[in-house]
This record gives C-alpha cells, structure tokens and sequence, in this order.
C-alpha cells in the first residue's frame, strides 16, 4: 500500500524519479528569475506552453517604476511564449490555482514555498526555486526525492470558535520548525472528512512551516464539490493504510484559539495567555487566510460593529472579492472600519502595501513570523480570522468566543 | 568538489528572509543581494563571508523559496555551507547554483579552518575529520558542473 505522494509520482518513498510535470507556475518575484535563467541556459522555445502559468501576486498592483518595468518585461515574455498569465489583481498563485486548475493526481511545482497549499487537491504539489523552474520550464520535467510520509491523523470535529488555522499553529507546534523536513504530510482520520476546501488548503499552505516538502489530502466528496463549483469534474481518490514513518494524532474538538508568537511559528501559545498584548495593525488575508471562508467568518464578527486599531484585509483572489462584494461579507467589512487592498500577497512579504514601523506590532493572519518580514524592527503574532477580528476589535490580542 | 576556509558560525533556523529581506528582492541586479546579505541577522557579517565557509546549524534556509538567497551567499563570496540540516528547497537552490552545501555535524568557532571535499563525503574542522551526509549522484553532477544553468549547456 503507497501513500497518496507515492502514488502520484509512482515510486517508493527514497526514489529519485524523473517526472513530467502538470502544472508549473511561477509569480511575479520568482518568474523574473525564471526568465533569467532560461535567457542564461538559451532556451528560446519552451515545449509545454499550456502547462506554465505566471500569476502576478507579490507586488500589486506594482509599488516602484523598477517593479512596474520588470512587471512588464515579464508580461510580455508571456505574451510571446504563450504562458497564461494571471495579471495584477487576479490574486495569489496558489489561491488562483486551486480554483479549477490543480486537480487530483497531478504534479503540481510552483516557484514559491507555498505550493504545497494545493496539496488540499489531492495532488502532489511542492515548491522549487527560480532555476529549477527554468529547466521545468525548458523540459518539462523534473526529478524528485520521493518524500516518506508522516501521518497528520484527525480524529473528532472543531469546535467552538477554533478554526482550521488553528489546527495548523497545533501542527507546526507539534512537529517544529523542522521536524518534517524532506517529508510529506498527509492528513488523514475521520476529522479530516469534515474540514472544508478552504480549511484544506490552510492546513496543507503551513505543512511547509514543518519543513515538509508537502501537505496532502484524499480527494474526496468535499474535494469533487469543491472542483464542480469550478467546472471541473472529478473523482475521489481510493484511501489506502500505508504504513507511515511516523503518525501524529491531533483530536479536533480539543483546538482552542491558538497564537505564534514572534519570532518563530513553533512557538505557538494559547491565544488566552498572550491576550491584552497590544497592537497596531491587523492583517486579514494571505495564501494562509484569505478565503471566501476566512472573509465571511471576519464579517459575521465585526458586522455592526468598528474596529480599534487599523485592519487590512486582503482577498486572496478575485473570485473571492467577488463572491463576498455579492453576499454582502465585504459591505460588512468596510462598514466596520476595515481597510481592503485589491487582491494578491498584500504586506505579507514585506514589501509594500502595509508595511510596519520600528516596534510596531501586526496581528496577521499568514503563515510567517520571521524577524523583519513585515518591517525592520516590527513584530508579527500570527493567529486564526477568528482571533483577528475579535483583536481588531478589542485594539489588542483577544480571545474569540463562539463560533 | 573540494573547498577550504575560515568558518563564520550561524545557528539554528537561519530563514532566507534573514539572509535576504524581502524588501531587496525587486531587482536583477545581484550585487544588491550580496551587499545586503545576512543584514538582518548581524549586518557585520556580509564582509566576513568573502572566503570563508559557512558552519551552521540545523534547518538553515527554511522559508521562502526565494533563490536571491543562496545567489547572495555565492555572489557574496561564500565558498560552502557546512550545516547540520537544510530546508530542502534552499538546498536544492544551491546546488542549483553551484554552491557547496555539505550536511554535517560539526562543532563551530568563528575563524576555525574548515575544509571539505564532497567526492570523499568528509568536512574537517581544525583537523577534526568527520562525514557529511552524501549528495544525490545528479546533485553531484549538477554542482561540478558550476550549477543547473551550466549543467543544461552541457547538455544540449
Ligand atoms: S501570501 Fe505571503 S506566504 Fe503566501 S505566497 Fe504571498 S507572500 Fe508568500
């Protein structure tokens, strides 16, 4: 019996395989590198123009005449070699990705650590860096280290006002920094029935934050729901018992609100016990948080109501602007005070669009709390919607109640 | 593949946004990188690379994937990494680049003499031999070649 990584590359865990590739994208940071290197290897004509996808995400809309030019460099590379491009404002690649491009079965490699997000498809997905992207792009292919697997086992349901992002502070907390590292997370066990899409792809974006290469889900009922609402059609994936290097058990109903403390993601609290820690700026959205999902549970919360510090919310794709400007979620938010940048990566990367001052302090809803990410000197709590929008609210770290 | 130079000792958890800020990435211009390299880990640290070998600790590159990191380490003049583990993309993007990284474990004091030789599989630290972790034979490949730009000319 394989586990679901082995299966889709079609090796044991220790193999180096050769693989062509199903998708592979890079963005608006790493693509111009991938150009580079193309121009560098002499690549002029790339064989699979229909598998390559540029999203324009990190820096939109662009923040500099030196951006805006490489922006454009870039687009027209596009252009010319038939590469689809998500332009400025269609949102994060990963987000965009998965909403019926990425399917169950494939091989999926991104030019960004997060790729491993799209794993919630029941594909292989992971990221790599800007050459390699290159020489995929020149070929193909790529070769892989086939990952053995750890188990993520769900048992039980969440309740209360925990959500899937604190499933995922429970995970990295558990495993550190680098405790998966050159593995494949695979979340498995009753609960994992239960979690939906945008809860998926919460948990499988911070398998990374382990040091995994992957996160994987089964293809299943909510996965083929999930796809259909995109015209896509699709089957589950057969769940098989392989054995695992190694299991851990995380029983959903005991999740309470959790807190990553700066600077490390591991260094998870109970969002009780740093509660009344002040702040300065809230920040709902990233390949992380800023789901349709993560918007609507921000306006069931604020709605009526305003906040106390400075919130910025970022969609994390236009297909989720649009869907809460219709359901009425995003009238919700304004009217509450918050802020609302057009969607892409916002400040998560530091380098525009809210970023913070010397010994400022963000509550975020992303999945990094590196020192400096977000601004030299500033610090970054990394926490659910829920918590956020209960701290904007309250001006400081709170606790969200019910659900 | 063989290397020699004083160490410069990190620690654990060194995350590519440390090596480069992200607020450096929007720009070809590679020397950019390597001036700002490690700036806000110790901004003491980019002169003290130029030759010298890196001796870290456990999972250094973790984080983004953001290759402007290792191409900083190497334009900055770093010889090798020496770690006790690597996040995997940040290891794949120097071997892509044509950077030494050697997986060992190894005891570090700034301005010890650390030398390497992957084709043996060893790292010595002020004499003091001991094994690194052996690289995949296309890793091996890619890395005499100069990195995967080099490698693919070659090839074709
Ligand atoms: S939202 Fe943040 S973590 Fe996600 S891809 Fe963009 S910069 Fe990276």
């Amino acid at each position: 019996m394989s586990t679901l990584s082995e299966r889709v590359l079609g090796a044991p865990a220790g193999a180096y395989v050769d693989r062509e590739v199903d998708i592979a994208f890079a963005h608006d940071g790493t693509g111009v590198l991938t150009r580079e290197a193309l121009r560098e290897m002499g690549v002029e004509q790339l064989p699979h123009p229909e598998r390559l996808r540029l999203v324009f995400d990190h820096i939109v809309p662009a923040n500099t005449g030196t951006t805006a030019t490489l922006q454009a460099e870039l687009r027209g590379y596009a252009r010319a070699s038939g590469i689809d491009l998500s332009d400025a404002g269609g949102g994060i690649c990963h987000q965009v990705m998965s909403e019926g491009v990425v399917r169950p079965g494939m091989v999926v490699v991104g030019a960004d650590s997060h790729t491993c997000t799209l794993g919630a498809l029941g594909a292989f997905a992971t990221g790599v860096g800007a050459t390699d992207m290159a020489a995929i792009w020149a070929s193909g292919a790529t070769w892989f280290r086939v990952p053995e697997t750890i188990a993520v086992n769900l048992t039980g349901r969440l309740g209360g006002p925990a959500e899937p992002k604190d499933v995922a502070l429970a995970c990295v907390a558990r495993l550190g920094m680098e405790g998966a590292t050159y593995r494949a997370l695979e979340f498995v066990g009753d609960g994992a029935s239960g979690i939906s899409m945008d809860g998926r792809l919460t948990l499988c974006n911070m398998a990374v934050e382990t040091g995994a290469k992957t996160g994987i889900f089964y293809a299943d009922a909510v996965t083929v729901r999930h796809l259909a609402g995109h015209g896509v059609a699709a089957s589950p994936q057969a769940v098989e018992e392989p054995r695992y290097e190694r299991e851990i058990a995380i029983d959903l109903s005991g999740i309470v609100p959790l807190v990553a403390v700066p600077h490390r993601v591991d260094t998870v609290r109970e969002a009780e016990d740093v509660a009344g820690t002040p702040i300065d700026q809230v920040f709902v959205g990233t390949c992380t948080n800023g789901r349709y999902e993560d918007l609507a549970r921000l306006a069931r919360i604020v709605r009526g109501r305003k906040v106390a510090v400075r919130t910025l919310v970022v969609p994390a794709s236009r297909a989720v602007l649009a869907r809460a400007i219709a359901t009425g979620v995003l009238a919700d938010i304004v009217d509450a005070g918050c802020m609302v940048a057009p969607p892409g990566c916002g400040p998560c990367l530091g380098a525009h669009e809210g970023v913070m001052g010397e010994g400022e302090v963000c509550l975020s809803t992303a999945n990094r709390n590196f020192k400096n990410r977000m601004g030299v000197g500033a610090e970054i709590y990394l926490s659910s919607v829920a918590t956020a929008a209960v701290s904007a609210l309250a001006g400081e770290i709170a606790v969200p109640e019910v659900a | 593949m063989q290397g020699t130079g004083p160490a410069v000792c990190l620690g654990n958890d060194v995350d590519t946004d440390l090596i480069i800020a992200g607020r450096y990435l929007r720009t070809k211009d590679r020397s950019v990188w390597a001036e700002h390299v490690l700036e806000d880990l110790d901004p003491a640290l980019a002169p003290r690379i130029r030759g010298a070998i890196i001796v870290a600790g456990r999972n250094i590159g973790c984080g983004s994937s953001r290759e402007q990191a290792v191409v900083a380490l190497r334009e900055a003049g770093v010889v090798g990494i020496v770690a006790e583990s690597f996040a995997r993309i940040f290891f794949r993007n120097a071997v892509n680049v044509g950077l030494p990284v050697i997986e060992a474990s190894v005891a570090c004091t700034d301005g010890a003499h650390v030398a390497f030789d992957l084709d043996s599989g060893w790292v010595e630290v002020d004499g003091v031999r001991r094994p690194a972790r052996p690289l995949s034979p296309r890793m091996v490949t890619i890395l005499r070649a100069g990195g995967l730009v080099p490698y693919w000319r070659s090839c074709r």
